[in-house]
């Protein structure tokens, strides 16, 4: 197990550098100038001072290294200092973004926690809703409860984000005044009257995405079920004067989980990146949101780190799934 | 034995010969979700091909006076900011869909088909091509879409016009990014397929690679790519609907349901029916389109078939 793992973590960096590359390549590729939206009122010999302010008169090659070595190098150490305050990047040249002439990662960071809050929970939520609805399909097969549930589940799966989101702001923003249909990332929550506001402002992006998310999860989480309901050591336990709950709960739902729990690790990093639409639809100021915003304002460093974060999570979620599937099902060796 | 022999044919002959695609559409029929997917697809289908020769209003007409109306006779579902017929303007929205969902399931479909049979049959590609599915596979799709619309937009528009352009721009860019599952599944039934005796018959008699492929393995990996074609129609019409929502798809004169629905945001206190009208088309044609898909792999798992 441990040499499968070092060895996918071994092929995972030529991985990492390919992608980086490619994504490299597209930007460079692309025929926008990062100062078309400047005045035509600076001189040439300014715009010039610029470029090289910017660091756009480097070869592409060059420019490649300079951010590989930012990323892999600099910022490792960046994240170094803060933790235990040491100097080991003072000088350092770090990834600045050009619309917030800020360093790229500084800016992550405050991002970080409203895409958590709301995407994370609502992943939560979603996996604490699809796995009883799934047992419960699964158990009861054809019944009433099976019918309505693979049917809601095959509709949150079918409707898009963004049309549920606006769906839900006019129903429970418009019409019933019930939430805000703007997440306000101002507030701080410091007594009871200001985490009742977070709540409620949380309430609709969250059900939005936990929606799209347990509908996908139950959907698993059913089949995987029945799948093992009819398995012989099922008829072996029954066989032997098992209780019910004990045979579903504890010898079929251990077994059943193993896929889907690989499932819900796959989609972890659809956490980060795959929300960018709920966190437009509701004005969640999180890195998806950052994400449009930098490709709208041509901001190729901050495209580049993000598109690469992104990268770098499925790839280690897809091996985290792999090496959880190892370690749960004792038939899977990989070496 | 001899005189055994006979009875099971006898048996074959008296039911009436049935070809294989009829025992599919029985079994098909049997999926109450697949025939209730395919009607309400079919009826989408007809209202954006047929629907522009009956309601003749032009759905780019500007009618200043007559904006912002509600639901009425003379406009089915009301009209926009500039008086523009919304009723016709989801019929042309819809048209665009669901070419930008065809063309795009196509051209995903044909890539992932060749990566995968060309993987699954010659065993010396299979290695660097599974690789290249893995790296796309871990990709941030979305973003990248949205990267390669944002960036690539103008100069195709300039090239092809404002809208071939984007037309092109987005259905390569959907189907370039959407081809993996379908060359993995592709692989895994062709490396299946090429340990049965047929394949080695046919290649004993010397059949060439190339035909092989054509009359041998394609035919019998034919109901995987048509499941999963009919389930790529559904994400292609959801990532183009989710590009014109984010403002990177098609210009706003050219209404694709995505784009009706992100200009109806602007006007959700107003008249919210125009947010609704296109998020509803979108769903259901999403929701059918994954119902079909669904009774279609019972339909053609021959395992099911008959029970």
């Amino acid at each position: 197990m441990l040499t499968y793992t070092l060895r996918r973590l071994l092929t995972a960096v030529p991985t990492l550098i390919f992608i980086s590359f490619v994504i490299f390549l597209l930007l460079e590729l692309a025929p926008g100038d990062p100062l078309a939206d400047q005045p035509l009122t600076i001189p040439a010999e300014v715009r010039e001072r610029m470029r090289t302010a910017m660091g756009l008169d480097a070869p592409a090659h060059v420019r490649y290294w300079k951010w590989l070595v930012q990323f892999v190098w600099i910022e490792p150490q960046v994240i170094l200092d803060g933790w235990l305050g040491t100097g080991l990047a003072a000088g350092e040249e770090r990834i600045l973004s050009w619309q917030f002439r800020a360093p790229v990662f500084d800016i992550i960071w405050q991002r970080i926690p409203q895409t958590l809050n709301v995407v994370g929970i609502a992943y939560l939520v979603g996996v604490g809703i699809a796995l009883p609805i799934g047992i419960v399909s699964a158990y009861r097969q054809y019944s009433w409860f099976d019918q309505i549930g693979t049917f809601v589940s095959m509709v949150g799966f079918s409707v898009p984000t963004f049309f549920t989101g606006v769906l839900f702001i006019v129903i429970f923003s418009v019409k019933l005044g019930w939430f805000p249909s703007i997440y306000d990332t101002t507030l701080r929550v410091t007594d009871w009257s200001s985490f009742l506001r977070q709540v409620s402002q949380m309430i609709m992006p969250v059900a939005v995405l936990a929606l799209y998310n347990a509908a996908q999860i139950s959907r698993f989480m059913r089949s995987s079920m029945l799948d093992n309901l009819n398995q012989d050591y099922v008829r072996t336990a029954r066989a032997k004067g098992m209780a019910e709950g004990t045979v579903v709960l504890v010898h079929v739902l251990r077994n059943s989980l193993i896929p889907v729990v690989t499932v819900i690790a796959l989609g972890v990093p659809t956490i980060f990146a795959g929300a960018i639409i709920t966190e437009q639809v509701f004005k969640v100021n999180g890195l998806g949101q950052l994400l449009i915003t930098a490709i709208q304002a041509n901001d190729l460093p901050m495209v580049q780190t993000l598109a690469f974060v992104f990268a770098g999570l499925i790839i280690t979620f897809n091996l985290v799934a792999d090496v959880i599937y190892g370690i749960l099902d004792p038939r899977i060796r990989y070496d | 034995m001899t005189e055994l022999a006979p009875a099971p044919s006898a048996a074959v002959a008296a039911r009436a010969p049935r070809s294989q695609w009829r025992d599919v559409w029985d079994q098909f029929r049997t999926h109450r979700g697949a025939l209730f997917g395919l009607l309400v697809f079919g009826a989408i289908v007809l209202f954006t091909v047929i629907g522009p020769s009956l309601w003749t209003l032009d759905p780019k007409f500007i009618a200043i006076r007559a904006r912002d109306l509600g639901m009425g006779a003379d406009h089915p579902f009301g009209t926009d900011q500039l008086g523009r017929d919304i009723f016709a303007r989801m019929m042309a929205g819809g048209r665009v869909s669901l070419a930008v969902g065809l063309t795009a399931m196509t051209l995903s479909i044909c890539l992932g088909t060749l990566i995968g049979v060309v993987a699954g049959y010659f065993r010396r590609l299979e290695g660097p091509l599974m690789r290249l599915t893995d790296l796309f596979l871990a990709l941030p799709l979305l973003p990248l879409l949205l990267v390669m619309v944002m960036l690539f937009r103008e100069s195709l528009a300039r090239r092809f016009g404002p809208e071939t352009g984007i037309f092109l721009l987005i259905v390569v860019a959907i189907g370039i990014t959407s081809w993996m599952q379908t060359a993995r599944i592709v692989r895994g039934e062709v490396l299946a397929l090429k340990e049965r005796e047929f394949v080695l018959a046919a290649r004993s008699i010397g059949t060439p690679p190339r035909r092989m492929i054509l009359r041998h393995i394609l035919p019998n990996v034919l109901s995987p790519i048509l499941v999963s074609a009919t389930l790529g129609i559904a994400t292609a019409i959801i990532t183009e609907s989710a590009l014109s929502f984010l403002g990177l798809g098609f210009p706003p004169d050219f209404p694709t349901w995505g784009r009706l629905l992100f200009d109806g945001v602007d006007y959700l206190q107003q008249d919210p029916e125009r947010v609704i009208w296109p998020g509803v088309f979108i769903s259901l044609t999403v929701l059918s389109v994954n119902f079909i898909g669904d009774g279609l792999r019972d339909a053609l798992d021959p395992r099911i078939r008959g029970r």
